[in-house]
């Protein structure tokens, strides 16, 4: 048996995965276990923290108080929105990539990627740019006659910037399930007497499903758990999840609160992710394996 | 007129002839494979056929009709490629049903033509799997089967063997052999493999380049190949040099003292006793092919290959003095084989 073999076995496997595992528990596992904790801890405005009292009030208020539904929700269709748009854009340029000849492929996916190399801030601070009261799009309207919109602190602005921000996320996955496709494929379709849409929606759209499901996952994810783009782009009214524990955290104070409100966003993004990921799994599962 | 026909079929990429002014008929219910070695244009050909390639010059013809310009859909003929192409995410029977479905057939006809063509290709039992849980010979069964189920006029075979291992390939031929035969279907079938043209088509045109050198039924084909190409890509050769004696009869001669290109299968070889025969030689070495003894024998002329059947007597040992006989009229005089360019 090799030396390597040798490690892996027993004793040796988990002290060669020691390092990543101490990295997992010090920096996932205990701040989430801590969130948790904080979350049930008694908050007073005028003493802070209380130690060792625990109430499940945090919780109570989220569910009681129409205002945090109200913000949960916006996040909600904010995010489903900003998917199905990464959806509708992201697929059909994958297709159209993976269709390109050699020089230009490479050139577009690297002009796809390239914006994750430019941080959040500074792109939700060139939108706000663009979108602001006499911001590009605004002096364009004036010029052409019409009168300035709000365009800025609305939810459109945080959806534009958000497609924008998670469209390299839709467009890797569904690229990579595109390049598994037989080419031929799609050419024994044509002969068999389908139109270029038939082909589209019954031999290659099907077949990149497993890519479209983990592009939703991640694009909702991140867009659920937003916080720059809302907080530059939606201000201080237009309220998302995100920034509303920002502001429990570091305006009220009032940490044990923000603690609710993100393990209540933590368990929601779970629960929508994981039951989506059934549905569509389910579907696609027996006959793509 | 011929049910199919290529008229100076052509193909340019940029500055580059991948089919040069091409003639092929092909009647109805016959069997033809085009064979060549890879980048001949034998694929580009069949591509032109199917729709999948634009035709840079000439026409096709197809039971009178001009289709050199139609669409792959609107041509209507079954295609099985060289990787299956099958759909992956539909079950076997939705996979052939696929080509009815796009032409409306109603469910029940639909139904009863997919069972029917199932059962052609022995593949019944199979009809509710998915492609991934088939076996290499499997999928290409149902791959024809998608092809004939729409009752395509011609049936287009691109290398519909190579992916599958040895024994399964020539089990394969029969099969392929036997369902055209049984349907009727007019068929063409691209082909690197010599083998696997010789035995299941009914005529073989040969390509090189770009252009079709030579066009026969397999048997002329092998027995009287046109130019040195063919026949060392078609079976074995021994290739020698040659010249007319006074009488017109061919002779065999050193390399270099004759002008004419002679071809001798192995096969046609006799083996005779050391000092018998046209030709001394010395074993130099021998394979054994089961069937077959493969000897290679050093003479004056250069090395030659001898092909005797094992029909139980000991072989030739390496080292053995032998020698060669043959008839005259096996000799095949060869033309140059440089295609014009």
């Amino acid at each position: 048996m090799s030396l390597l073999a040798n490690l892996r076995q027993g004793r040796h496997g988990y002290l060669l995965s020691a390092p990543a595992l101490i990295l997992y528990f010090a920096l996932l596992i205990v701040p989430l276990a801590l969130t948790f904790v904080l979350s049930f801890n008694v908050f007073d405005y005028g003493t802070g923290i209380q130690a060792n009292a625990y109430t499940t009030e945090h919780y109570r208020s989220l569910l009681s108080d129409p205002y945090f539904y109200e913000i949960f929700l916006r996040t909600l269709w904010i995010s489903a929105l900003t998917t199905l748009l990464c959806v509708l854009i992201g697929v059909p340029e994958a297709y159209i990539l993976s269709r390109m000849g050699t020089p230009w492929r490479s050139i577009f996916l690297i002009l796809i990627l390239t914006p994750l190399l430019i941080s959040v801030v500074v792109r939700a601070f060139g939108w706000s740019l663009l979108l602001g009261a006499d911001g590009l799009v605004n002096q364009v309207l004036q010029a052409l006659g019409g009168s300035p919109m709000k365009l800025l602190y609305t939810p459109f602005a945080v959806v534009i910037a958000l497609v924008h921000v998670m469209l390299p996320f839709m467009i890797i996955p569904v690229w990579t399930s595109l390049q598994k496709l037989d080419p031929a494929a799609e050419h024994a379709a044509l002969s068999l007497g389908a139109s270029h849409f038939t082909v589209m929606r019954q031999v290659i759209l099907p077949q990149v499903m497993p890519g479209v499901l983990s592009g939703t996952l991640i694009v909702f994810g991140l867009a659920a758990s937003s916080f720059a783009i809302p907080g530059l782009l939606g201000g201080r009214r237009l309220k998302m999840v995100a920034t509303l524990i920002y502001d429990q955290y570091l305006s009220e104070l009032n940490w044990p609160m923000g603690a609710a409100i993100a393990v209540a966003l933590l368990l929601l993004n779970l629960a929508i992710m994981l039951s989506w990921n059934r549905m569509i799994e389910g579907r696609y599962k027996k006959s793509l394996g | 007129m011929a049910f199919m026909q290529l008229e100076g079929l052509g193909k340019r990429y940029g500055a580059i002839d991948a089919v040069v002014a091409t003639d092929l008929s092909v009647e109805k219910g016959e069997f033809v494979s085009l064979l060549g070695p890879s980048g001949c244009g034998k694929t580009t050909t069949l591509q032109m056929i199917a729709g999948f390639v634009d035709v840079t010059s000439g026409r096709i013809l197809l039971d009178g009709r001009d289709i050199t310009h139609a669409k792959p859909a609107s041509r209507g003929l079954g295609v099985v490629f060289q990787s299956y192409a099958l759909f992956p995410h539909m079950t076997v029977q939705d996979n052939v049903a696929f080509g009815l479905r796009m032409r409306k057939v109603p469910a029940s006809e639909v139904h009863q033509r997919v069972a029917k063509v199932l059962q052609l290709v022995r593949l019944t039992q199979h009809a509710e799997r998915y492609p991934r849980e088939l076996s290499g010979g499997q999928r290409q069964r149902v791959a024809l089967a998608r092809a004939l189920v729409i009752e395509p006029p011609v049936l287009l075979l691109d290398e519909p063997l190579s992916n599958l291992d040895a024994n399964l390939r020539e089990e394969m031929q029969f099969e392929i052999r036997r369902i055209q035969r049984e349907v009727g279907i007019t068929t063409l079938m691209v082909t690197h493999d010599q083998s696997e043209a010789l035995s299941i088509s009914d005529r073989v045109v040969v390509m090189q380049a770009g252009r079709v050198t030579q066009i026969d039924v397999p048997y002329t084909l092998y027995e009287h190949p046109r130019t040195e190409f063919i026949s060392g890509f078609v079976g074995k050769a021994n290739r020698l040099c040659g010249r007319r004696d006074s009488n017109g009869e061919v002779q065999v001669c050193a390399a270099g003292e004759g002008d004419l290109s002679i071809s001798l299968r192995p096969e046609k070889i006799d083996l005779r006793p050391a000092g018998e025969g046209r030709l001394q030689g010395q074993l130099s070495s021998r394979f054994f092919l089961g069937s077959q003894w493969l000897y290679s024998v050093s003479t004056p002329l250069g090395e030659l290959t001898v092909v005797r059947s094992n029909d139980g007597s000991p072989p030739l040992n390496e080292g053995t003095a032998v020698g060669l006989d043959w008839a005259s009229e096996l000799l095949r005089v060869l033309s140059c084989d440089e295609v014009p360019a």
